[in-house]
């Protein structure tokens, strides 16, 4: 197995961090990557969304979303029962499985390209729609359906969060510029790309290396969990991707979708909605288990998964 | 040269609840804020401010006392239980009282 060079700068942050090396970007340089990174994946969806008509895209964003509602239901009682934990908690964390990482995205996207592995590029549409639903699950699996949440406020958070902000930006900028009118951006936006995503890993490695020292305190079953829920996850959305007639790539991406936790836009939007809930528990399955696990593991099994998938089912 | 005595609230916390606290702070009186980033360590581990999760901000408030008086109440009331944050008061000169 080769490794990418993408992988190695993740494992080169995560070896460093380990070490307590003095390395360390600073949070503007962070800002800036991912700022890049999300901009760049929506101008490349927006691009094809063009092309694509309402009607077969319609039942997908469906799909879609029901499997975002889905999957924080799935995880609530696992982590409230064989993890015994508090009830924010849980929710929290289910929350954040639902929901997605926009980094494993394109680390997969990156994974696919260098394979010349073809995918619908409207995925981004997807991607958008999957960071809510499981935020909402979430919430309410905490709190129930009460008037005293502030939804006003929190509907703020959802959907002018950064990354929704900027994905969305992303797909409008590129569905009415259209690949031409993109073309003196693109230098920014595409061609550099893969670097930018290499310097991101490599801070995603030191983040990740950060919380390794919680996992010691919280233990084997937020290990166990943060890696066998996103397999499952990944088999959802892999027989979804499947149903929705996804091709080989497409399907890999959501089952990567569904197997990636989120890091960003949930961990903001619970630090506001549950505050009890506490997020070393939810960032330390996210970031310490779950990204590298489907960075250096997942992504290349979720591509055999949809293989499978797609051999058995003709 | 006469400075006229007046309280600086100074309030270290996680950046995720930054709009929603301004917003408190304004209701409660403040006059007028300054934000900047901050990192550090305490008791809820290191905040080092590589990435969004982590980052801390640290908010300065100069106020008269009363005000002061109320943005500690306040702060301790709905935020102390459940977000990383330290808040402490100085006393500080200022030489146009009317702006604080």
């Amino acid at each position: 197995m080769s490794l990418d060079p993408i992988v190695l700068f993740f494992i080169l942050g995560l070896a460093a961090g380990l070490m307590r090396s003095e390395l360390r970007l600073p949070g503007a340089i962070y800002e800036f990557l991912s700022v890049i990174l999300l901009l760049a994946i929506g101008l490349k969806g927006g691009v094809e969304l063009a092309q694509q008509s309402l009607g077969t895209l319609l039942p997908q964003m469906v799909a879609v979303v029901l499997m975002g509602f889905l999957l924080p239901v799935v995880a609530y009682p696992v982590l409230r029962m064989l993890g015994r934990l508090k009830r924010a908690d849980a929710a929290s964390i289910a929350a954040h499985y639902g929901s997605v990482s926009v980094g494993t995205y394109a680390v997969a996207v990156a994974w696919l390209a260098s394979r010349e592995i073809s995918f619908e590029a409207y995925m981004p549409l997807l991607l958008v729609l999957l960071e809510m639903p499981a935020i909402l699950i979430g919430i309410m699996l905490a709190r129930g359906v009460s008037a005293d949440t502030n939804w006003k406020q929190l509907g703020h958070e959802v959907f002018l969060g950064k990354s929704i902000v900027l994905l969305l930006g992303g797909l409008l900028i590129g569905w009415a510029a259209g690949p031409e009118a993109l073309e003196p951006v693109g230098g920014l936006f595409f061609d550099l790309f893969h670097g930018v995503l290499a310097l991101f890993l490599l801070e995603m490695g030191l983040v990740a290396a950060s919380q390794v020292g919680s996992l010691r305190r919280h233990g084997i079953f937020l290990l166990a969990f943060g890696i066998a829920f996103p397999l499952f996850a990944a088999v959802v959305g892999g027989v979804l991707g499947l149903q929705i007639g996804l091709s080989i790539g497409g399907t890999m991406l959501l089952a990567t979708l569904a197997a990636s936790a989120s890091y960003i836009a949930v961990p903001a939007a619970m630090r506001l909605a549950v505050p009890e809930a506490n997020p070393t528990l939810s960032l330390t399955a996210s970031l310490g288990v779950t990204f590298p696990f489907n960075i250096l593991v997942g992504i290349p099994l979720y591509q055999k998964l949809a293989v499978l998938l797609h051999g058995s089912g003709g | 040269m006469h400075a006229d005595p007046r309280k600086l609230v100074t309030i270290i916390t996680e950046a995720a609840i930054e709009r929603r606290l301004l917003e408190d702070l304004k209701r409660l009186g403040a006059h007028g804020y300054t934000v900047s980033d901050a990192r550090g360590e305490g008791t809820r581990g290191i905040r080092s401010a590589g990435w969004e999760g982590s980052s801390n901000i640290r908010i300065e408030v100069v106020c008269d006392e009363a005000t002061a008086e109320a943005m500690g109440r306040h702060l301790k009331a709905h935020y102390y239980a459940h977000y990383a944050m330290i808040m402490y008061f100085s006393d500080v000169g200022v030489l146009r009282p009317e702006k604080f």
